[in-house]
């Protein structure tokens, strides 16, 4: 057992806490959160060029074959700086799905621009409902002389305001069970009909609803097989819930990091405020919950890049985080006190993450759902 | 990262687990004292077992092979303390205490002829030492402790009053904090000795704990004289002794092995019990709280297992171990709460009503998991060490 970086990890650890403490400023940050855009071309394309976009994609595709658990490293400093734009949906949502279920020549058409940057990717999946459910896949692609009409909304669409592609979940075939019948198409985001709508959300995150009214598509679009789409999505979700817990672990240090700095700082009653026992007792449950955090998150991204089965521990992990970063901002915020109630303070960028984070890909309950499943109940 | 065990590790974990299977007398079984529920009957059942242990080497695995260990690895005992908490083995925490924190003491600070008397009687289950630490007016402020030991010729003659010395009634010695220099700083004059229990001078008082049992006792210290030779390290460093010692074997792997045996148990009552004709497991409130205990109990597990991982690195965890300290006693209660919620009315009964389930665990962990954040260092302590030495906050 070794619950440690290996040196790789450490160095890419390094190289991006550092990357981004220079290149991702908070200034930067908070121009992106206040821009449509949502993402800086020129921080995107310094982020390709130290190959993280690639990072897992074989050598052919121009990646550089590091296996999941590094991606999940890289995450971590992601969530810890906070990088505003599309990495999590192009490399994560987008680029994974490619190459799990993809043909070969959908990789080599893909993979490729995603490693240098040249392609940004979103995945539409959650409808007006809502929800992760196979169900609640409504929106449907109709086969039409060789090719397929989508028509749907799709909501909470991560990014598809600036993608060049679109994963889109839709339903090709009505079955008794709901997870038969899905199919997914990768549709050029130009295309006839695409409406994409931006979401004005709490994190200042780039949500959107996309509208395909009677979008044409190729056969040679369908990732994966034709009503066989479910299965990926579910793989592409479980990988996806690991790698944001490693984004949380990242936010949690970070907001951690933040209160206990400040609190050695700020002086009231004439000593600093982290000699006071409720501000130590807080900041010591702020770091046990880190630590916890980052342990079962470990767990279940090994797990998942080892190819083992991963549900319960993915559940577990996401179940903890989501309520672990709400608690940890929470402190921190109740540490900072006034100056954290502020835009100019860097903590409500965290507290916001937190909140989203919490949501996205099943919140607490619903992921508690799974492990009592799970455990058999 | 790489979050499995080898090969060799899971050949020994079923080795320890058949072995346990077969080692586990019924009648200690029958007894199924929790913690803090020892009887004198299941005292002599434990004290049994604590030698078949010995005689296997698995009492005290990491000693040198000298003083009678096997010198196993981290993650062999790791396991070890898993599969003995969850099988429930005849252990008592005055085992833990001699074995886990008293003799590794020994090891790092006694003589030779300490290490020899004690060390492996130790590691072969002969002895069981208490602990002679906290005071009426010393419990988390222990450097504050009074009793004395003033050197007279070749003795040390002693004086003064102990409290919740657990099990001091059925120890064979006492690991005594005592004060050798009244007029240094706190932590300055403390020395540590080795107190035979049966040296005249010494008056034990039950105090009977929650559960109604005899664990902790008042003891008290009438001009009790020792020989020079009880004397452990060096004369006036007892602290840093006593404080290096606090930092032993805090995984508290054993708390999360056995919570988890008692949430499979509560989720096996919720699958098979009918309440207004549903199922409990099929009531999503019930599932919620079965499944975050769940979560809650392998966030300690990793938290343990870190701390034997931290070891097996050759590093020193200290604050760490107290956050998995902090949390395994929250878990522990939360366990018991919630237990309580799903059994209902149930919960309240004690095991010798026929209408009990689960053998009154629930009820009975309900009151026992009050210890856990207290002894041994409370949660508000444990917390100020994680603060000042894991994150470096200031004192004043």
């Amino acid at each position: 057992m070794d619950l440690g970086l290996s040196e790789e990890q450490e160095m890419l650890k390094k190289l991006a806490r550092d990357f981004l403490q220079k290149e991702c400023p908070k200034r930067l940050v908070r121009q992106l959160d206040e821009s449509d855009q949502g993402y800086s071309s020129e921080l995107w394309h310094k982020m390709a060029e130290l190959g993280w976009m690639g990072l897992v994609f074989p050598e052919k595709y121009g990646g550089s074959e590091r296996n999941f658990l590094d991606l999940t490293i890289l995450l971590e400093e992601m969530g810890y700086n906070i990088v505003p734009g599309p990495f999590f949906s192009t490399v994560v949502l987008g680029g994974l799905t490619v190459l799990t279920a993809g043909s070969e020549e959908q990789k080599m058409e893909f993979l490729p621009k995603i490693a240098s940057g040249e392609m940004i990717l979103s995945l539409a999946l959650t409808e007006p409902t809502a929800s992760y459910d196979a169900a609640s896949v409504k929106t449907k692609a109709i086969a039409h002389n060789g090719k397929y009409v989508i028509k749907g909304t799709k909501l909470f669409v991560l990014n598809a305001n600036v993608a060049d592609y679109i994963l889109c979940v839709a339903r090709t075939k009505q079955a008794k069970n709901p997870e038969n019948g899905i199919t997914l198409f990768l549709v050029d985001a130009k295309s006839p009909g695409v409406k994409c709508t931006l979401l004005k959300t709490l994190a200042r995150d780039k949500q959107c609803e996309v509208v395909f009214d009677n979008v044409t598509v190729s056969e040679k679009s369908i990732v994966g097989e034709r009503d066989g789409g479910w299965p990926i999505v579910k793989d592409v979700l479980q990988k996806a819930t690991v790698a944001k817990c490693a984004e949380m672990v990242g936010g949690t240090q970070a907001a951690l990091d933040m209160a206990v700095n400040y609190a050695k700082e700020r002086v009231q009653f004439g000593r600093p405020i982290g000699s006071f026992q409720a501000i130590q007792h807080y900041c010591a449950n702020m770091a046990t919950d880190v630590s916890g955090s980052r342990f079962v998150t470990y767990k279940a991204a090994w797990k998942v890049s080892e190819g083992l089965p991963a549900a319960l521990d993915v559940a577990i992990a996401k179940a903890w985080a989501s309520e672990a970063y709400g608690r940890i901002t929470l402190s921190a915020h109740q540490i900072f006190g006034a100056i954290g109630f502020t835009m100019d303070h860097d903590i409500h960028l965290y507290y916001r993450q937190a909140k989203a984070a919490e949501i996205i890909f099943g919140d607490a309950d619903f992921q508690r759902a799974i492990v009592a499943r799970e455990l058999g109940l | 990262m790489d979050f499995k065990f080898t090969e060799d590790e899971e050949v020994f974990r079923l080795e320890v687990r058949q072995w346990l299977k077969q080692e586990i007398p019924q009648k200690w079984i029958e007894l199924d004292p929790g913690i803090w529920e020892e009887t004198e009957e299941s005292w002599t059942l434990a004290r049994e077992f604590q030698r078949k242990l010995g005689q296997k080497g698995w009492l005290a695995p990491s000693y040198p092979k000298e003083y009678g260990g096997l010198e196993l690895s981290h993650m062999k005992r790791l396991i070890l303390a898993e599969e003995l908490a969850y099988s429930r083995a005849p252990l008592s925490i005055e085992v833990e205490v001699t074995v886990n924190w008293v003799a590794p003491s020994i090891i790092l600070f006694g003589t030779e002829k300490q290490k020899k008397d004690y060390v492996s009687s130790v590691a072969k289950g002969d002895i069981i030492l208490c602990l002679g630490y906290s005071e009426p007016n010393a419990g988390s402020d222990l450097a504050s402790l009074q009793t004395r030991a003033v050197e007279v010729g070749d003795e040390y003659v002693i004086n003064g009053q102990k409290t919740w010395c657990s099990y001091g009634h059925l120890a064979d010695y006492c690991w005594l904090a005592a004060r050798t220099d009244p007029d240094a700083s706190k932590h300055e004059g403390i020395s540590i000795f080795i107190v035979d229990m049966k040296t005249p001078g010494i008056t034990i008082r039950p105090l009977i704990n929650i559960l109604n049992r005899h664990s902790f006792n008042e003891v008290f210290f009438d001009d009790v004289r020792i020989p020079k030779e009880s004397l452990v390290g060096q004369k006036n460093k007892g602290w840093y002794q006593l404080v290096i010692a606090l930092d032993f074997e805090r995984s508290s792997i054993g708390y999360a092995a056995a919570n988890q045996r008692l949430i499979e148990e509560l989720i096996k009552y919720a699958k098979e019990t009918t309440r207004s004709g549903e199922p409990l497991a099929n009531d999503p409130l019930i599932r919620n709280e079965l499944a975050q205990l769940a979560v809650e109990n392998e966030v300690a597990r990793m938290m343990a297992y870190r701390i034997a991982w931290m070891f097996s690195k050759g590093l020193h965890p200290s604050y760490e171990s107290s956050m998995s300290m902090v949390f395994i006693s929250e878990v522990m209660r939360h366990t018991a709460n919630a237990g309580m919620r799903i059994l209902g009315h149930y919960g309240e009964l004690d095991r010798d009503s026929k209408w009990a389930v689960m053998n009154a665990r629930i009820m009975r962990m309900c009151l026992s998991s009050l210890s856990i954040g207290v002894g041994g260092g409370s949660n508000e302590i444990q917390r100020n060490i994680i603060a000042m030495r894991g994150l470096g906050l200031p004192r004043k």
